[in-house]
């Protein structure tokens, strides 16, 4: 591979590339060189511009300055579609499949053989066929898409682009919505890939698996490139500090602040939806000072859960207390004012009004509290105070408090929605993803607060994708799988494999 | 903070005012256009209306044309600050104006206290109207577009049955069907007159409709909650505001509002529930509220704004132009209206946004 790659032109060379979008250097001086048939990792931290540059490799943008080289030809791309034409494909982190189709319907979406005005469908399938037989990728092609695992949507995913001719792929973050065992699986698929000369991009921040899958590695930090090396060259240390510049935080949590008093009971809590049981008899128990984590493929009842403890789902039996207060006949507010917190799943949809300024952001859920009203009024006055020393205290990145929140990076709405949460001072606060999407500095200054509150005695309810932060920030875990507790953890003793088994249903062990 | 807000403020105020402007400029455009295609000279319409714009008479016509449109944009207004279409403003005045000639004819109070209830009878009647498709919304969830326009017909053929039948108190000789005239307790007076053009003082009663609507919307809790379910539902569900509740006091504060439409006319002109009444004030109020961008100032421009060009289309008959062309003109102003400040609103977005993370760039350069 060595001999080819010294005559051969690399697949993809990316010079001093820029770009700019309104006030923010998203990629400056970015150089890339990617060997034919290798997996070449680009790793970086939320943030750093990993995604920008591979959208413009995509052809979603057009950078600012700087060359594009595909096999050897410069390149510029008005769309993806002209990506495509030279043989780059993307799979984006968040599935773009239709749940109604056959994943046949799905893989040939858009790229439909003909044979006059009628769809071949048979062309498809020989096609699919082929390409399964060549990659190693087998998947039943008459299943409905809805029926299938993530790590098996992702295959189809694969399989779609390599459908349009793709000998470039691009992956973004394959791995964030697999349990260990699939990541596996995936990287027994890339492997094959790349022996049958198709070239990957991988993009991951997970460095442990960086170090395992990939030939070479890149780093991105603060939007440029800063090194390129081999992964027999570095160990996770090197290249996590290659990545931020200083040392790496980590989520462990130093002793238990575990105390014998119970902040949330939630006793045999059954939902059931559109005739489709949601919460299938779930207990569990949250002490001041505790942060129980709870592990879970999305889609598995965690978002019933919380809502069911919100007021937000409709329960059909079971009890719900807060501080011995029982909260099943409460409105969502009234349990907001009893102490709940929530950070939202879905932070834009459910914790922002993105077009209102950042102190109206800060009211919203509390407009009832003396700290932003008086009378019946909304105190423009308290709110921007408040707001103003938020923002200070949890380091959210703006230029004030007037400015409405879609200004704000990801990263730093998180960090106002923390702040309004944990201003309220809330005895029970709800995380889902805390610190999914946030940069590494907001990640380190989240896990803090949250360290520092579970010791001044607040019970969490941590949801989260992220292994390694269940495991470090939990005193107690539980993995949940359609709808059911099906696992209680000591994270103390659990590794993300074990859960990852847990996660998939594939053990039960329920104290 | 102050420098951002500075920075942004005048291209703020520029985009604010200008989408306006270039809404009617692109009107008048197409007006022309639409004028010469059917033969008439644009410079002889835009002269008479224009002719019109010193005049004391005109004038007074337009504010006292302003007073009901203004009313029935704040009821449209309120609707829209929570994602409701209120189509119904149309029923709902209809419904408020004949309570209010009801309440007004068969009772006697001291003036005050007369006209009083004959608001508080309109603004129940309209509130407890609106309260069908809210209800319906609620517990079906029926659109309340298709409801509301439905209620219309009800609204108006009850209506008609009651005062052409029920209620029907007409003077013998008198050509107009009408209700029994109300006392002259019930009755308000002209505020500014000249010959037969008047402003009725209903208009300070819509001056404080539009302060209680600045307040409730923009500064009170209620206020918040609303904005908030409007902007974002689902952020809005998750905070703790109950959806159904905000539907149902959006809708019928919308109905109240609509019921004192009528009002101006009855109490200031008519005194009784006739066939002669205005209709169509509903549906204007719509395009009213659009046009002044749902804001309590913004909707009085509009109003006056609406008001004239209903006063003077008037003559243009007078040059042989059907006024009908007017109609036609103010369509054509409310399409090029949501053009214009949906295409503001992106650009003003865009600048907030570059604003914002130029200044942190700055923050970040000096960090």
């Amino acid at each position: 591979m060595s001999i080819q790659a010294s005559t051969a032109p690399p697949a993809v060379e990316l010079r001093g590339i820029w770009k700019r979008f309104p006030g923010v250097i998203a990629n400056h001086d970015v150089n890339l060189v990617v060997g034919r048939g290798t997996i070449h990792a680009i790793v970086g931290e939320n943030g750093s511009g990993k995604s920008t540059l591979m959208n413009t490799l995509y052809g979603m943008h057009r950078p600012d300055e700087g060359t594009i080289t595909v096999d050897g030809t410069i390149r510029t791309f008005k769309s993806p579609t002209e990506a495509i034409a030279v043989g780059i494909g993307m799979v984006h982190q968040h599935f773009m499949l239709a749940d109604n189709l056959t994943v046949l319907e799905n893989i040939i979406l858009g790229a439909e053989p003909t044979q006059g005005w009628r769809l071949d469908q048979d062309a498809a399938r020989a096609t699919i066929a082929e390409l399964g037989e060549t990659y190693g990728i087998t998947i039943d092609v008459d299943q409905l898409t809805e029926e299938l695992g993530v790590g098996e949507r992702q295959r189809v995913e694969i399989l779609k682009v390599l459908y349009r001719g793709a000998k470039i792929l691009i992956l973004d973050e394959p791995t964030a919505v697999l349990v260990p065992q699939e990541v596996e699986e995936l990287f027994g698929n890339l492997r094959r890939l790349v022996d049958d000369g198709v070239t990957i991009i991988f993009i991951d921040h997970k460095l442990d698996e960086v170090l395992q899958i990939s030939d070479d590695i890149t780093v991105i930090r603060a939007g440029t490139t800063v090194a390129t090396v081999k992964p027999a060259d570095v160990d996770r240390r090197i290249l996590g500090e290659l990545m931020v510049g200083s040392e790496l935080p980590t989520p462990d949590t130093e002793s238990s602040t575990v105390t014998a008093q119970l902040e949330l009971v939630v006793k045999n809590c059954s939902a059931v939806s559109a005739g489709r049981t949601i919460l299938d008899d779930v207990s569990l128990s949250i002490h001041r000072g505790e942060i129980l984590g709870v592990a879970g493929i999305e889609g598995n009842g965690q978002l019933e859960l919380v809502e069911a403890i919100l007021g937000l789902q409709a329960i059909s039996g079971g009890v719900i207390e807060l501080g011995g207060v029982d909260l099943t006949s409460l409105s969502v507010r009234e349990r907001r004012h009893a102490g709940i917190g929530y950070i939202p799943f879905d932070r834009q949809r459910d914790g922002l009004l993105l077009a209102a300024p950042l102190w109206e952001n800060m009211v919203l859920g509390y407009d009832d509290t003396d700290r932003y009203i008086s009378g019946p009024w909304v105190s423009v006055q308290k709110a921007r105070s408040v707001t103003d020393a938020a923002i200070e205290r949890f380091g959210v990145k703006t230029p004030g408090n007037s400015v409405p929140a879609f200004a704000l990076s990801g990263g730093n709405q998180q960090k106002l929605i923390f702040a309004r949460e944990m201003v309220a001072e809330p005895k029970l606060l709800i995380a889902a993803h805390p610190t999914r999407g946030v940069d590494i500095g907001a990640q380190a200054a989240i896990w803090d607060e949250l360290r520092e509150a579970r010791k001044a005695g607040l019970a969490v309810l941590l949801i989260s994708a992220d292994l390694d932060e269940l495991i470090g920030l939990s005193d107690s875990l539980l993995v949940m799988f359609r709808g059911k507790i099906t696992a209680a953890l000591d994270p103390a003793e659990a590794t993300p494999e074990q859960l990852g088994m847990f996660m998939t249903g594939e053990g039960q062990e329920v104290k | 903070m102050g420098q951002l807000k500075d920075r942004i403020h005048p291209a703020q105020l520029g985009l604010s005012l200008g989408a306006p402007l270039a809404a009617l400029a692109i009107a008048a455009v197409i007006s022309s256009i639409l004028l010469l295609v059917t033969g008439y000279a644009p410079a002889t319409v835009l002269s008479t209306l224009g002719g019109r714009l010193g005049e004391t008479n005109t004038l007074y016509d337009s504010l006292n044309r302003a007073i009901p449109l203004y009313l029935s944009a704040t009821a449209v207004a309120i609707g829209f600050k929570m994602n409701l279409f209120n189509i119904g403003v149309e029923g709902q005045y209809k419904v408020g104006a004949l309570a209010a000639a009801l309440a007004g004819a068969y009772t006697n109070l001291p003036a005050p206290l007369h006209i009083l209830l004959c608001l508080v009878a309109a603004m129940v009647a309209g509130g407890l109207w609106a309260t069908v498709p809210a209800v319906l919304k609620v517990k079906r969830g029926i659109n309340e577009v298709v409801s509301t326009i439905m209620l219309n017909f009800i609204a108006i053929s009850l209506v008609a049955w009651l005062y052409t039948g029920v209620f029907k108190d007409s003077a013998k000789g008198d050509l107009n069907t009408k209700t029994k005239i109300m006392p002259k307790s019930a009755w308000m007076p002209d505020l500014l007159t000249s010959g037969s053009h008047m402003v009725n003082s209903f208009i300070i009663i819509a001056g404080a409709v539009g302060v209680g609507f600045y307040l409730l919307v923009w500064k009170s809790r209620f206020g918040f909650q609303l904005r908030a379910s409007g902007q974002n539902a689902f952020a809005a569900r998750t905070s703790g505001v109950d959806p159904k509740r905000m539907i149902v006091a959006a809708m019928v504060l919308s109905g109240a509002l609509g019921g004192l439409v009528g009002l101006p006319e009855l109490l200031g002109d008519k005194h009784a529930y006739t066939d002669t009444f205005s209709v169509g004030l509903g549906f204007d109020g719509i395009a009213v509220a659009l046009l002044g961008r749902k804001h309590p100032l913004g909707m009085a421009l509009a109003a006056v704004v609406w008001g004239f060009l209903d006063a003077a289309g008037r003559f243009l008959d007078l040059e042989g132009i059907p006024r009908e062309i007017v109609t036609i003109m103010q369509g054509v102003i409310v399409l090029a209206v949501v053009i214009v400040y949906q295409v503001a609103e992106q650009i003003s977005e865009r600048r907030v946004a570059a604003a914002a993370a130029e200044r942190l760039e700055i923050v970040a350069a000096a960090a």
